[in-house]
Parts: structure tokens; sequence; C-alpha cells
């Protein structure tokens, strides 16, 4: 099932907390609402859940606005960030909740519920802990188990707040694999809230970055990562160095108070300049980080470092020491203008 | 656009609120409020003179001395008690734990005759003050000794819980600096309880001001020496001077808001400090 | 002599002394105000054998002054306990404005003298309260009459089980009753398979405590009773009669009961409390 979000507003007291959001979902698409804390991304999952209400705007399912259909009419999955879990059901109760508080009419007889229980857990690989508390579970199984406590009503929608935010490394990248694998088998139109960004680029078929209640880019992981649409996507999605004037960055075109942006990985090194745009910086520190050779240096006169990342193999090409002179060039460049004063002038 | 309330799925806001502020009126509201629209006919100058009467101010004077003693009787022993339960293990510790929410259990009056029976010159504790010519029961110190039955678990109940928290790391760090066992207590410890301390003395003088019950049959009873301020209402009610009760009521009841208040406020301020 | 032992290390604790003296006064003070007195009782009651003990509780007013007791706690009780539940369902689980004033309104019994919540029923429905003459009129007698016991004892149970729910159904937030809606059930499915069972040991707490207060009020019950045996006598205004008379062993055996339900609910209230922490959902 497609969403279609239109012009969608929300306000709590002074804070804006969305800001006129345009977003289309394609139909089995698996989502990603990516920002920080605070971005406006929980508050549209909750919106789209109807958990909660916007104060504008249009929200369509297949076409439909649902606007006026409550929670538990809108055939919405919701796995919360911290499972929610009955703590007084066993497994076996949680997932069959749905299935047990159906109308009369529409609800299956117990030997239906028992097999269909069953078969949730045994498609999240839990179905040995069918008898347990959720106290007595791990953090990664009762994220399962809310996962297959939401898939039990059979939802057209999946929406899933922080799923992986409360467990620790190994297991978040674990799940997040089994993630991937399961909405590849199922094909339910899912959208997962992070504000991680490693996680929306690993698992996400499309990636929509927020910040401060406003959409900064939609995309695919790659076209996120690689064309940042605006600054914030930049500093948010992978390191990034500025250069804040021309004489940091003679390279460019740029003038007044324009940023050029640069990945560490998208700056070459050089003994001798690469041509007359390079710039001449010393060596400040070199790491060697797993495969990766990350190398902070200083253009003369200025104390801003710049980071720079090689593979092993270029690093191995050009050795460098501490207080090497070397010159820079990026490959790749961004530049926007953020500055008040140039937009003045522009007007 | 501003909102009463924020939006939420779930269902029965209006039906539990307006529940809840029906019931709230009738059983609390309306009638605290008849006993100001009761003073409000006195009038300024009739509430004056029925206050300050001699058997009023008399009455007064006897609350407030008792339950302050009785308060601070709990505030230090409570102390005690609390850092008992808290630090040290002792054979039937659960048992003592739980029988010190006693005074919140029995009923005044089961209390009251009980403390009578024992501290009367010739009860089982009363005998051994007759001894040294010291009467208790019928005297402002049986008052005393009611009032520390009825607000014993105050000071223990509002301390334990903040006493169990004070990290041993804190205690060990000023003993690694040279501090004594005496100086970890009043530097470190008590600072720490301080707030606690005083929310429970304040609680246990509230509830002792009001209290009826477990006073009365100690007291004696006699005017301007043993009388408290709510046996005062009574005797005024069963006179039929319904003026005069009010006025009392009414003043008794402007010093447990006040104290209320106070006491918020004093909550307020340890949970502030806690937070640091 | 009690074996003690220490349950830190020794550079951070008191010398063994110093600990030993501090339970025995500690343990001394609770032996003196609690353990003393409620011994007494039950010795007071049987000092002059079962037979007496049994005659004065088998006595009518004793009996009435019991059914009496009960009824009054038959009402109190689940009057506020629905009224708790609703008022921690408003307050816990949504955010309006003015919440806070609330929660000091509902506490506001608490802060008032038993003897002042009798009064202030007298003052309204009383001969010469506001509503005196209509209610004489319509030959209603609320007050020095059952209906007046049962609404003061209301008032002064009104907070016990709401500000036990509030800060329980606080601390469980909300999140659980949003996904068992989001699941397709009812407000009522929600609050019955998932509300409910979450604050039971709560509710039944506060139930606890509210009964216990509600059957040993005196004061607000002994201003707006009227004292008729056998009519409008509580038991402990009973056992406050029965000592007057210097009726010592009757009035300790009525009195014993009462102290037996204290201690009853002392256990309850420590095996609820004790549940409730084995749950992981501790009630404080």
């Amino acid at each position: 099932m497609s969403i279609t979000i239109e012009n969608l507003n929300k306000q709590f007291g002074s804070h804006k907390a969305l800001d006129d959001i345009n977003l289309e979902v394609n139909s089995g698409e698996l989502l990603a609402l990516l920002g920080p804390s605070g971005c406006g991304k929980t508050s549209l999952l909750r919106i789209i859940g109807g958990l909660d209400v916007a104060d504008a705007g249009k929200l369509l399912f297949h076409g439909e606005d649902v606007e006026q259909r409550d929670a538990r009419e809108r055939n919405v999955g919701f796995v919360f960030q911290h499972y929610a879990l009955f703590r007084h059901m066993t497994v076996f109760e949680n997932v069959a909740f749905g299935l047990r508080v159906k109308p009369k009419k529409e609800r299956h007889n117990e030997a239906e519920i028992k097999r269909r229980v069953h078969e949730l857990l045994n498609l999240v690989q839990l179905d040995w802990l069918h008898d347990r508390y959720p106290a007595q579970l791990s953090g990664g199984q009762r994220q399962r188990i809310a996962l297959a406590r939401a898939l039990a009503v059979e939802p057209k929608i999946l929406l899933l707040d922080e799923p992986f935010g409360a467990l620790d490394a190994q297991v978040r990248k674990e799940l997040r694999r089994w993630l991937r694998r399961l909405h590849d088998e199922l094909h339910i139109t899912s959208i997962f809230v992070t504000h991680d960004q490693e996680e929306a680029l690993e698992v996400a078929d499309r990636v929509v970055v927020m910040n401060k209640g406003r959409i900064e880019q939609i995309g695919t992981p790659d076209e996120v990562y690689a064309a940042p649409a605006t600054p914030f996507v930049y500093q948010f999605i992978g390191n990034v160095n500025l250069f804040h004037s021309r004489d940091h960055a003679p390279w460019t075109e740029q003038h007044g108070d324009a940023v050029a942006y640069v990945r560490p990985h998208d700056i070459d090194i050089n003994r001798t300049p690469q041509d007359d745009t390079a710039l001449q910086v010393e060596v400040k520190l070199v790491r060697t980080i797993g495969s990766v050779v990350r190398v902070e240096v200083a253009a003369d006169g200025s104390g801003e470092l710049i980071e720079i990342e090689l593979s092993r193999e270029r690093y191995d090409a050009t050795p460098l020491a501490n207080g090497d002179k070397v010159f820079i060039r990026p490959r790749q460049f961004r530049v926007f203008d953020t500055g008040v004063k140039n937009e003045l002038s522009a007007a | 656009m501003p909102q009463f309330k924020a939006h939420s799925v779930l269902p029965g806001f209006n039906l539990a609120l307006g529940y809840t502020l029906l019931y709230l009126s009738l059983i609390v509201l309306i009638p605290l409020s008849a006993l100001f629209f009761k003073t409000a006919t006195l009038g300024w100058g009739g509430f004056y003179d029925l206050a300050t009467g001699d058997r009023v101010l008399a009455s007064l004077r006897v609350t407030f001395l008792t339950s302050f003693a009785a308060a601070l009787l709990n505030a230090f022993f409570g102390l005690m008690v609390a850092w008992v339960l808290v630090r040290y293990r002792f054979p039937g510790k659960r048992i003592v734990d739980a029988l010190v929410d006693l005074p919140f259990a029995l009923p005044t009056a089961v209390a009251g005759i009980t403390l009578a029976a024992l501290y009367a010159p010739n009860g089982w504790i009363g005998q051994y003050f007759a001894a040294h010519d010291v009467k208790v029961a019928y005297t402002p110190l049986g008052i005393v000794v009611a009032l520390t039955f009825i607000g014993l678990p105050f000071v223990v109940r509002t301390v334990q819980p903040v006493l169990a928290d004070v990290e041993a790391e804190v205690e060990e760090a000023a003993a690694s600096l040279g501090a004594g066992r005496w100086d970890v207590f009043r530097r470190v410890i008590f600072p720490a309880v301080y707030p606690a301390l005083l929310t429970g003395f304040a609680l246990a003088f509230a509830r002792a001001i009001g209290e009826y019950g477990s006073v009365i049959f100690i007291a004696g009873n006699m005017p301007y020496i043993s009388e408290i301020a709510p046996l005062l209402i009574v005797a005024k009610l069963e006179q039929y001077d319904y003026a005069g009760a009010t006025a009392i009521a009414v003043l008794m009841l402007l010093i447990s808001f006040a104290l209320l208040f106070a006491i918020n406020g004093l909550q307020w301020w340890s949970s502030r400090r806690g937070a640091k | 002599m009690p074996q003690v032992s220490l349950t830190r290390r020794i550079s951070t604790h008191e010398s063994q002394s110093v600990t030993l003296l501090l339970i025995a006064v500690a343990l001394s003070y609770l032996v003196l105000f609690l353990g003393l007195p409620l011994y007494a009782v039950f010795y007071q009651a049987l000092s002059k054998g079962w037979k007496l003990y049994w005659e004065a509780l088998k006595e009518p007013d004793a009996l009435s002054a019991i059914k009496l007791t009960l009824l009054t706690a038959a009402i109190a009780v689940p009057a506020n306990l629905v009224f708790g539940v609703a008022a921690a369902w408003a307050i816990a689980k949504f955010e309006f404005k003015g919440k806070s004033a609330l929660i000091t309104l509902i506490d506001l019994p608490f802060a008032v003298s038993p003897v002042v919540s009798g009064l202030i029923y007298v003052l309204l429905f009383g001969a010469q309260g506001w509503f005196g003459p209509w209610l004489q009129a319509h030959d209603i007698k609320l007050i020095f009459a059952v209906p007046g016991i049962v609404l003061a004892t209301i008032f002064v149970t009104f907070p016990f089980i709401a500000r036990e729910l509030i800060p329980l159904m606080q601390a469980q937030g909300k999140e659980e009753e949003e996904a068992a809606i989001s699941l397709g059930a009812s407000g009522w499915q929600t609050f019955w398979r998932v509300t409910l069972p979450n604050i039971k040991w709560g509710l039944l707490y506060g139930v606890i405590l509210c009964n216990a207060r509600a059957m040993g009020e005196f004061g607000a019950v002994s201003v707006v009773s009227g004292h008729i045996r056998g009519m409008t006598n509580t038991m402990p205004l009973h056992v406050e009669i029965l000592y007057n008379e210097y009726n010592f062993v009757a009035a300790f055996s009525v009195a014993s009961l009462l102290a037996l339900l204290a201690l009853v609910t002392l256990v309850i209230k420590s095996l609820v409390e004790w549940r409730a922490k084995s749950n992981g959902n501790p009630l404080h």
C-alpha cells in the first residue's frame, strides 16, 4: 500500500515539529526517516500510525484519505522504540493479542489463533520462547517479538520507531540484516525511524533526511551520500570538511559567505602541487585505523584542521610524517551559500 | 492555538476527567467551601473574636507545642530507625520494617485507649514514671506520647529511600580523603538526607496538629492545660456553637494548607537537590 | 544477642559497638512505641479470659457496630476505587493544563484534620446547615445517621487509591496502551486487558490502606455520628463508649479486632510490596 503525505504540519506549543512535509512512499518499499533527535521524524511516524494528529495537511493510504480513521482502523503495525510489550503476558499472548481483540465476527477460533501465532514466532525464529515473559527476554528478542506482534494483525503498513536504538552494537548489526531479509520476504510497505546514518544507508530502499521539522533530501542511500542536497545532509551523513573562504579553497569560485563541503576521502595529497589551485598544508597527525589511514592537516597560518582519509594502498604510495609540507586538492566538492550577507546582496 | 489537552489515541479522557472533577467537587471542594462561607457570615470582627479567645489560644498553644515536641522526637529517633533499617542486617528486620507502618494501619481510637492504659499511673510504663512523681497520661506529656506514636512512620519512610540512595562511593571517597566515620556522617550523609528529614518532620508535625482520636483518651482534656484544638472544635459543636467551631476549624485549615505548601516546597527542593 | 553482620566494608563503617548501640536504641524505641502497645491491646482484651472476650464481641451493640463498620467500608472503598482509577487514568495517560493543581486538590483531604472533615458535613447537612432546612422538610436525615458516617469516611479516605495509582501509572507510561490500540483493541479492551493487569498490585495496595483507614476512622465519624448505640456507632466509636464507661475488657476486645485488622493490613501490604518488587514494578 502506498502512502501520500501532503503539506503536513504539526506544532507542539511554540515548537514546530513538522513544517510542510510532502512525501510519497511507494508500495512495498522500505523507507528510512533519518535525522537527529527532535527533527520531527518520530512525530511523522506517529501521525502516519494514527497515534498523533496533524494540525494541517493530508494523509492518504493508497489514495484514500485516512485522517478520520483512528489508529485501530488504519491496519498499521507499529513497533515501539521500547517495544511496549505487555509485561504481564507471555510471548505467545503478546503476539496473540491483536487476534484476540478482534470483533467477535472477525475473530478466529482458538486453534487458528494458535496456528498463526506459532507461525509468526517461527518467522522471527523465537517459537521456543513462547511461554516466557518479556522481562525474561534479551533486548534483541523483545524487538523481534514486538515485530511479530505487529505482524499478527496482517498490517498493510509497518512502522518502526528506532527499531534498533536500544540494542548493543553487535545485536544491532545482526537484526539490521535480518529486518532487511524479512522485508524482502514479506514486501510490506515499511517506514522506520533512525538517527543512525549507517543503519539507514544499509537497510533502506530510500532515505528521507529530516532536520528541524523539514525534509532536507529524499533519495536512495547512494544519492544522499554521494550527492547531498543541502549542507545539513552533507554534515549529517558521513564526515565532511568545511572550507569557509577562498583563501583556503583556491580551487573554487567561492566568494562571500559561501562554504565549500568536501568529504575526507575526496581529497588527494601530493608532495608537489597538482595545479595552481592546490593548497599547501602541513601534516599534523597520521593515524592508521584498520584499512584506512586518517591524516589531519592544517593550512599555513590556519589552526583549522582538515581531515583526509586515504586507503591503505594509496597511503603506502606516499607515506607521510608529521610536519611534512604537502599539497591537497579535492576531487569532488560542493559549494553552498549559507551567509545572510550573501542572500541580501543577491536580492 | 493553545489547547487544553494534547492529542492522544487513548480514549476516555473526557469521561475520566469529568468524573474526577465531579467527584472531587461533591466530596471535597463544595463541603470545604461551606466552611469558608460559614466563616464569611461571621464577619472579620466576629471571626477574630472567636479565633482569639483565651481558651482557643491556649488549645492552639498546646496543640503546637506538643506536635512540635513529638515531631522533633520522631525526627531524631526516626533518622536512627531509618539508618538501622537501611544499613544493618539483623534477625527479624523485615518484620520490624513492616511494623513501622503500624500507626498508619491501627485505628487511632485503639492507639488512644492503649497508650492511655500503658501510661496511666498504674499502667505498665506509667508506674515507673509515677515512682518518680512524673505523670504522663492526662497531662501534655501524654499528648506528646500519643502524637509521637501517630507520627512515627513519617520520618522513617521519607528518610529511608534517600539514605538507601546515598552512594557507597561517596562515603568511600570521603573516607579515602581522611574523614573519620563521624565526619563522613556529619559532612556527607547528613546533608544528603537533610531535606528528606525536614520533609518527614513537617509531615509528622502536620499530622499531629490535626490528630484527635489517639490524643483525647490520654490527654485528660483539661481546658487551658491539656485541651487540643480539634477537641475544642468538638466541644463547641456539642454545645451547638457552630460559629465558634467553624472559626477554629478555618484557622486550623489555613495552618494545614500553609504546612502542605511548605511540604510541597520541601519536596521540590529535595528532589532538585537529588537531581544534581 | 542478635547476630550482626556488616553490609559494607569495614573501612567505611561504624565500629561494632556503635552499630550494636544504634540497633539497640532504635529497636527499643520501636518496641516502646509500637510493640508494647500492640501487645497491650491483646493482653487487656484477654485479661479476664476468652469467655468475657467472646461475650463482649457477641453483644448486640458490638455486632451492630461491626456491621456498620463493614457497611461503611463496603461503600467508601469501592467509591474511592472508581474515583482513583478514573483520576489516575486522566492524570497519568494524558497531558492537559492544570494537572498539578488537580493532583494537589486530590491530596487535600490528607491536610484536613479529621474533626474538621466531619464538621464540614455538619455545616452542609446538619440542622443549621446549608441544606438542613430542605433536608428536614423532606424528612431526610444525613447527619447523626449512616449517610453522614459514610460521607465523612469517603472524605478522609479520598486520596488513598488515587495517590497510589497516579505515580505508578505515570511511571508505566502509555506505550503499552498505544500498542494495544494500534493492534485494534477498543478502549475498554485496552483498559481491562492491558492497564488493569499492570496496576493490580498498586490497586490492591491502595485498597488495603484505604480499607484500614475507612474501618478505623474515628475523629470525622465521631463528629457526624451522634453516637446512637446500636444505630450510628462504628467499631472505633463503640470502643470509645465502652472505654468511657470503664468497661475496659469489652473496649479492648473490640479494639483487638481493629488491631487484628491493622496487622492483617500490614501483612498484605508487605506481601504486595514484595510481590510488586519481584515482578520488577516496585510500587514506590
